[in-house]
């Protein structure tokens, strides 16, 4: 469960990215965060990370509160959250199967347990016949699916999914997210950031919507308010 | 740790040398600068160290008894001398050599004077111990000491050589230790910025590790190998080349300049690498990982 409480977070420059959000989520939900650029939506996703801490309120993350998180601990909490971004984040330079396997590698698993995880992963994705390619000779959508299979491929209870279809064309759009939806389908909770209000009124998931840094609305089957 | 995690850091080191071809190589070309300086600096000292050492043991502090005293007692003062830590050896010489000895000097072509004192020899009190010291600045303690000493009549001694050769000897150690602080603070620095560059290099890579949640170890580890195998190939390279080199010039000096060679007993090429050959390796990998280990723990937190 996903639990923030009150939170603010302000940059130096003094106005507040996020203005007192409280925002629930419980285990195994899809949830469409909606709002403009500057809303605050990534800042929410850097806050569920761990990659900033909020200036006020608390933040609490499959029962990890987040501000009292000791530094060391950050890593092992991270492998709790696969994410996706936008632009994939792919490594060009590594074939498709050493970019699922890196996140393996990354965490110390055996080398044995690589070789049997991300084939399944990459078939789960339905790209085991393109194990070889380089991120540049894949479709957009691909690519993505490439980064879901990174992601989940540590088992995360949550996918942080920031922008998932933002570079991608309508037919890859809706194989991206009827993936995300499978993989919700399996028990992970997943978090969608998006601008595409065509997917978000289609899906009919809970929306939340932000502007300038506060929740305006937070719709179970909803469209969201328009941005 | 997993023996899998551990290649893999390796590799990835490896690979980052690789892919920063140029960078690594201007570091190793650096770090080899360096360690050839500090290994020809080395040779020197330690060769004018072992020649001020091989003069040192020439000098000698030289203690007359008192008159009258008998053999038993010179013997136990000369078991009291052998005993102290400073004194690496010592000669006897009895009345009878020194009067052989001066007779010598002194009477040359009057050998018929000479022998009017066969039965009265003139020096039947200069029986002597010359004390020769492992380290000539305890020269001052080794008199103070021979001075308390009951039945010793007097103490020579030769101050000035002792203190030039001492100061010269401190000297040198403080010569050599601010070259090799200047070459350590140059070597890590420049170390330091082809891991900055490695860094920049591998930027998006760091972020996607960080956030799948590797933890300090895996994201550093492979930086500290890259640094540590510039280290290696920057101090092997020098110590062969100086090893080859000193060899050859220590036969050719030998050869062509025999005059030098009397003068000057070289080290042998096994005994100064004894010593250059661990040192140099050591500095090479310390200042690698040095340099590695303080700029990812400057820039590479989780």
């Amino acid at each position: 469960m996903i639990s923030l409480e009150h939170v603010s977070k302000s940059y130096a420059a003094g106005i507040p990215a996020l203005n007192d959000v409280n925002i629930e989520i419980e285990d195994g939900e899809f949830v469409f965060i909606v709002g403009d650029s500057g809303s605050g939506k990534s800042t929410l996703i850097k806050l569920l990370l761990k990659e900033l801490d909020p200036t006020e309120g608390n933040i609490s993350v499959n029962g990890h509160l987040l501000n009292k998180m000791k530094r060391r601990h950050v890593p092992k909490f991270r492998r709790n959250i696969g994410v996706v971004f936008q632009d994939f984040r792919l490594l060009e330079d590594r074939n498709v199967y050493e970019n699922v396997a890196f996140a393996q590698r990354v965490i110390g698993e055996s080398t044995r347990a690589i070789k049997k995880n991300a084939p399944a992963m990459l078939s789960m994705v339905g790209l085991a016949a393109k194990y070889r390619s380089f991120p540049k000779q894949l479709s957009g959508g691909e690519q993505q699916r490439v980064a879901i299979a990174r992601a989940l491929i540590n088992e995360p209870h949550i996918l942080l999914a920031d922008e998932p279809t933002g570079n991608l064309d309508n037919n890859n759009a809706w194989e991206t997210m009827k993936l995300l939806e499978e993989i919700n389908a399996k028990g992970t909770t997943v978090i969608v950031v998006t601008h595409n209000m065509e997917i978000v009124k289609a899906m009919n998931k809970r929306v939340i919507t932000i502007s300038k840094g506060v929740v305006v609305s937070d719709e179970k089957g909803g469209a969201g308010d328009e941005v | 740790m997993r023996f899998s995690t551990f290649f893999y850091t390796i590799k990835q080191g490896l690979k980052s040398i690789w892919r920063n071809k140029m960078f690594s190589l201007a570091s190793i070309a650096t770090m080899t600068a360096c360690i050839f300086l500090f290994g020809l600096f080395f040779i020197i000292v330690v060769n004018f160290q072992s020649m001020v050492k091989e003069a040192e043991s020439g000098v000698a502090v030289t203690v007359l008894f008192d008159e009258g005293i008998t053999e038993e007692k010179i013997e136990e003062i000369g078991g009291l001398i052998r005993a102290r830590v400073e004194v690496s050896r010592i000669e006897y010489t009895s009345p009878e050599e020194a009067w052989e000895s001066f007779k010598d000097v002194y009477f040359n072509g009057n050998e018929a004077v000479a022998e009017s004192f066969a039965n009265d020899n003139p020096l039947a009190n200069s029986a002597s111990y010359s004390i020769y010291m492992n380290d000539i600045s305890m020269q001052k303690t080794l008199v103070t000491y021979l001075n308390s000493i009951e039945g010793i009549r007097q103490v020579n001694q030769s101050e000035t050589v002792a203190n030039t050769l001492s100061d010269f000897n401190t000297l040198i150690g403080y010569i050599s230790a601010g070259i090799i602080l200047i070459l350590l603070g140059v070597a890590i620095f420049l170390i330091s910025n082809t891991i900055m560059v490695g860094i920049s290099v591998r930027k998006e890579e760091i972020a996607i590790m960080k956030l799948i949640g590797a933890t300090d170890y895996i994201v550093r580890a492979p930086f500290v190998v890259e640094g540590v195998v510039i280290g290696l190939i920057g101090a092997a390279i020098p110590l062969g080349i100086l090893y080859v080199l000193y060899g050859e010039i220590v036969v050719y000096i030998g050869e062509n300049f025999s005059f030098i060679g009397s003068m000057m007993q070289f080290l042998t090429v096994e005994q100064v690498f004894e010593t250059l050959l661990p040192i140099g390796m050591i500095l090479g990998v310390g200042i690698g990982y040095l340099g590695s280990h303080i700029t990812t723990r400057k820039h590479l937190r989780v």
